[in-house]
């Protein structure tokens, strides 16, 4: 609604009213727990507080979190980089099945990495069993930035190779005319333009290093997650777990800010209407080719075939039948919240969606940027927010099935609306109006014109809630209801105590739905990329 | 004794009737009462105080160039958009705060909006939902007939032509039989040659269905060709209303005098219904007095050679079925268009002298 709607009295149509509503309520579902943060953080007075987080401890917490993510971003770093360039800048033989294999390991959460790496080492280990090799168990700050370099570092990739699919050649072959080495062309005109996906990358991958709960807790690490939980379920000091909550979600929020900060005003695209020439790739000779194949082969033996080769050993090492009833009822239990979830972020992304696309205004890029806050705010945070919530204000919610739900569906709310906003973009206005001029109300033009033709969107943001919601661990561990164990959930405890062997199918069971996720990413990338 | 003053031209007041307001049609069906549209607070309205009648059965055409409001106008009129103020009267009824499905008025999309997860007949048969399912399909079923699309029934909009969708589209919205139809822009989307023949047929079906209809178009020939009446829109006003014939050759404005065909914008000395110009003392199609523009549309202009005239040809265009001529006489350029078979039966050379004459009406036209 803009200002000169208000002063001509204009009256908002009916359907605006009502998802301007619903918007609203979304909005305010997701910033209800963060004010009940806020409220038990302020609840003591100033000089306990002062106590409680003016110790080393805390700086000891940020530097830990601060060294591990400067870790993972240098590995994926690493790792991505030279890859995208073999794969969209060389003719390296073999590259289709190098890029599908450089995502794959999406499909193994950082937890179950950690889980491969554990289960590589010690005295009953895979190399010891295998090789008679013993390593000591991993764990501590290079633990965690191995196992969460190994699973993060396709999202940076899948960012790099877009952009060196996008850069225009004519720019390097100019700089080459104009005198550059090849070294001078990389270092002044091809890794400017790759700043801007390199930082997009680095946002998702920081994001989700600041807000990992699983590897970080099964390398025993103490970074922020791990000692939020344990604050609040082992030594259930809640308060200071609120503040250490509240200065995870500032460093996240300072995060996404620094980041458009410096993507403001940087604009590389295309200048003037001259053609950009189509990519030309180097020809690598023997030596470049083996040692691309070299690369690529050690990414994918320790991002794939680890956690592959480990769970096949563990697998092994007893029978499948006499687990499975408890596999299959931990699934049952996986999916009764997954699906209910999936459900209810689709529901709650549609309002949201249908606003930024038919009706923009302020008031909507508010609401939209709003229903990115359950993604952005550290899993476990946003939880804990939401155990605070629930012990003030309803009681009856507090590890109920409902609010576990309820916290999923905002937390992916972010996934389902990405498809369901394109699939919006792409019907016309006009057919809503046809629809109306035929004689059909708003509510039967919704019904019968615009769902029908967005409903691939929507199964599509649905299916993303709800592979993801499926493997969740953090969440589902501060507000799972009492004898609720999830695949995550038994994995991970299972993990964590040694169980290695017990814990191996559950992890299997997470990775076979991972891939089914993955599976559904490539298939949108595809659609957009290509 | 009045002094007359030193120049009258034609200048429309802003809530006086423009030219052509006169013509009131035998029975009115649509009233649109000074329609106003403002988007943006403090701008000049997008739609300025719009106002014409259209009557049962006929078929008018707004025209104008993009941006002058004929879109919103169509809009407003469909209830697709809200007017700030004026009224919009159907048969009587102010229907200025109705939602546009309470309308019964029909809309014709630029782009057809055809519901791509319906097929031919469902899309078709979309606005019948009074009916019965068998009495909706045959309904639709005689519709397609009309427009000659019998055999596609059961095709999806995606595997049409262009053409072809756009006889559904019409279809669709003739199939409710509205009262009137609105059509935005209709052939925009089609390649010039299938442009002028499905203009025609697209009036023959609207007569057919006895159905009244505004056209909305950026087109002069598509108004020209289609219209009963044309109403010529500049900035969000209405400068003119007339038959195509009434408005090319009596133009109200320099504007519509330029928008619609090309015209010779000369000055001269308007003394009541005569004024001396550079073509010498010629007959005015309105009074005037003063100072004025004078529009002269290039056949209008006969050119004859002639070695001691005072004008010479600097350009020419041969067009087929008749010639075009830039003439400079004096430091003025004048466009002559000169038919084949009558005047100069040879083509004139560039750089030859000739005379220019005009035995014919001029238009002040400012």
């Amino acid at each position: 609604m803009t200002a000169s709607d208000l002063f001509a009295g204009r009256r908002m149509p009916l359907p605006r009213v009502i998802f301007t509503a619903l918007g609203l309520m979304v909005g305010g579902l997701m910033l209800l727990p963060l004010w009940y943060l806020l409220l038990r953080a302020f609840q003591a007075d100033f000089d306990t507080v002062a106590r409680l987080l003016w110790r080393w401890r805390t700086a000891e917490l940020l530097l830990n979190t601060a060294a591990l993510t400067a870790g993972v971003l240098a590995v994926c770093t690493m790792i991505a980089l030279p890859l995208a360039w073999l794969i969209s800048r060389t003719d390296l033989p073999g590259r289709r099945l190098i890029n599908v294999l450089a995502v794959l390991p999406l499909a193994v959460p950082g937890y179950v990495m950690a889980y491969a790496l554990i289960g590589l080492a010690g005295n009953y280990g895979f190399l010891n069993q295998i090789l008679g090799v013993t390593l000591p168990r991993p764990q501590g700050l290079w633990g965690a930035t191995l196992a969460l370099s190994l699973y993060c570092f396709p999202y940076l990739y899948l960012n790099l190779r877009a952009a060196f699919a996008g850069l225009d050649q004519s720019l390097e072959e100019s700089a080459r005319a104009l005198g550059c080495s090849p070294r001078e062309v990389f270092q002044r005109v091809t890794l400017p333009h790759l700043m801007p996906a390199l930082m997009a990358g680095w946002l998702v991958v920081g994001l989700y290093v600041i807000g990992d709960f699983g590897a970080v807790a099964l390398m025993r690490y103490e970074a922020f997650s791990y000692v939020i939980y344990q604050q609040y379920a082992a030594a259930f000091d809640r308060l200071y777990a609120a503040w250490l909550a509240l200065i995870l979600i500032a460093i996240a929020l300072s995060v996404v800010w620094w980041e458009s900060r410096l993507r403001e005003g940087v604009r590389y695209d295309r200048i003037g209407s001259g053609s950009g020439t189509g990519s030309r790739r180097l020809r690598l000779g023997l030596a470049g080719r083996l040692a691309g194949w070299l690369f690529s082969a050690a990414v994918v033996l320790a991002s794939l075939g680890l956690p592959v080769a480990v769970l096949t050993f563990w697998m092994t090492r007893s029978a499948i039948g006499p687990v499975l009833p408890a596999l299959l009822d931990s699934f049952g239990q996986s999916l009764s919240v997954a699906v209910p979830a999936a459900v209810l972020a689709a529901g709650m992304a549609l309002p949201v969606a249908v606003l930024a696309v038919r009706y923009p205004s302020p008031l909507s890029t508010l609401i939209n940027r709003l229903a990115f806050v359950g993604y952005a705010v550290p899993a476990l945070a946003f939880a804990l927010a939401f155990v605070f919530f629930s012990l003030q204000g309803p009681r009856w919610l507090y590890q109920s099935h409902v609010l576990l739900v309820t916290v999923y569906g905002l937390a992916f709310l972010a996934l389902a609306l990405g498809p369901i906003r394109s699939a919006l973009y792409q019907i016309r206005p006009s057919m809503e109006d046809a629809a109306r001029a035929l004689g059909h109300g708003p509510a039967a033009t919704f019904w019968r014109v615009t769902l029908p033709n967005i409903r691939p969107g929507v199964v599509a943001g649905m299916v993303l809630v709800f592979v993801i919601a499926m493997k969740e661990l953090p969440i589902a561990f501060l507000l799972a209801p009492t004898g609720f164990r999830p695949l995550a959930i038994t994995m991970f405890s299972r993990t964590s105590e040694g169980m290695l062997v017990d814990a191996a199918p559950y992890a299997a069971a997470i990775i076979a739905f991972s891939a089914l996720f993955v599976g559904v990413v490539l298939r949108h990338d595809r659609k957009g990329g290509d | 004794m009045q002094q007359l003053p030193k120049s009258v031209t034609f200048r429309m007041p802003a809530d006086a009737s423009p030219l052509g307001f006169r013509q009131q049609p035998a029975r009115t069906l649509l009233e649109v009462d000074g329609l106003t549209r403002r988007f943006v607070a403090g701008e000049s309205a997008a739609v300025d105080r719009v106002s014409f009648v259209l009557g049962e059965g006929e078929l008018m055409a707004l025209l104008g160039p993009s941006g002058c409001g004929k879109t919103t106008t169509l809009r407003m009129i469909g209830g697709l958009e809200e007017p700030d103020s004026g009224r919009i009267l159907l048969r009587g009824r102010d229907i200025t705060r109705l939602p546009t499905e309470k309308r019964g008025i029909g809309i014709v999309f630029q782009d057809y909006a055809l519901f791509p997860h319906l097929d031919v007949l469902q899309n078709v048969s979309f606005g019948l939902r009074h009916l019965p399912r068998a009495a909706a399909r045959a309904r639709a079923e005689e519709m397609l007939a009309l427009v000659g699309l019998e055999g596609l029934a059961q095709r999806r909009p995606h595997e049409l032509s262009g053409g072809q969708q756009q006889r559904v589209a019409l279809a669709r919205t003739l199939a409710v039989s509205p009262l009137l139809v609105l059509l935005d822009e209709p052939f925009s989307n089609l390649d010039a040659a299938m442009r002028v023949e499905t203009r025609q047929e697209v009036r023959r079906l609207l007569k057919q269905a006895g159905s009244s209809g505004i056209l909305v178009t950026h087109d002069q020939e598509e108004a020209l060709a289609m219209a009963d009446r044309i109403a010529v829109m500049e900035k969000g006003r209405v400068l003119q209303i007339g038959t195509p014939d009434e408005i090319y050759r009596n133009p109200a404005t320099r504007f519509v005098a330029a928008f619609l065909g090309r015209s010779n914008i000369m000055p001269g000395v308007a003394e009541g219904m005569a004024a001396d110009t550079p073509l010498g003392r010629l007959p005015l199609s309105r009074a005037a007095n003063g100072t004025v523009s004078l529009a002269v549309r290039p056949e209008q202009i006969m050119i004859e050679p002639d070695a001691q005239g005072d004008a010479a040809v600097v350009g020419r265009e041969f067009r087929g079925h008749d010639q075009l001529y830039w003439v400079q006489q004096g430091d003025r350029c004048f466009l002559v268009i000169s038919g084949l078979g009558q005047g100069a039966a040879e083509p004139i050379d560039i750089g030859a002298r000739v005379r220019l004459r005009i035995c014919d009406c001029v238009t002040p036209v400012d």
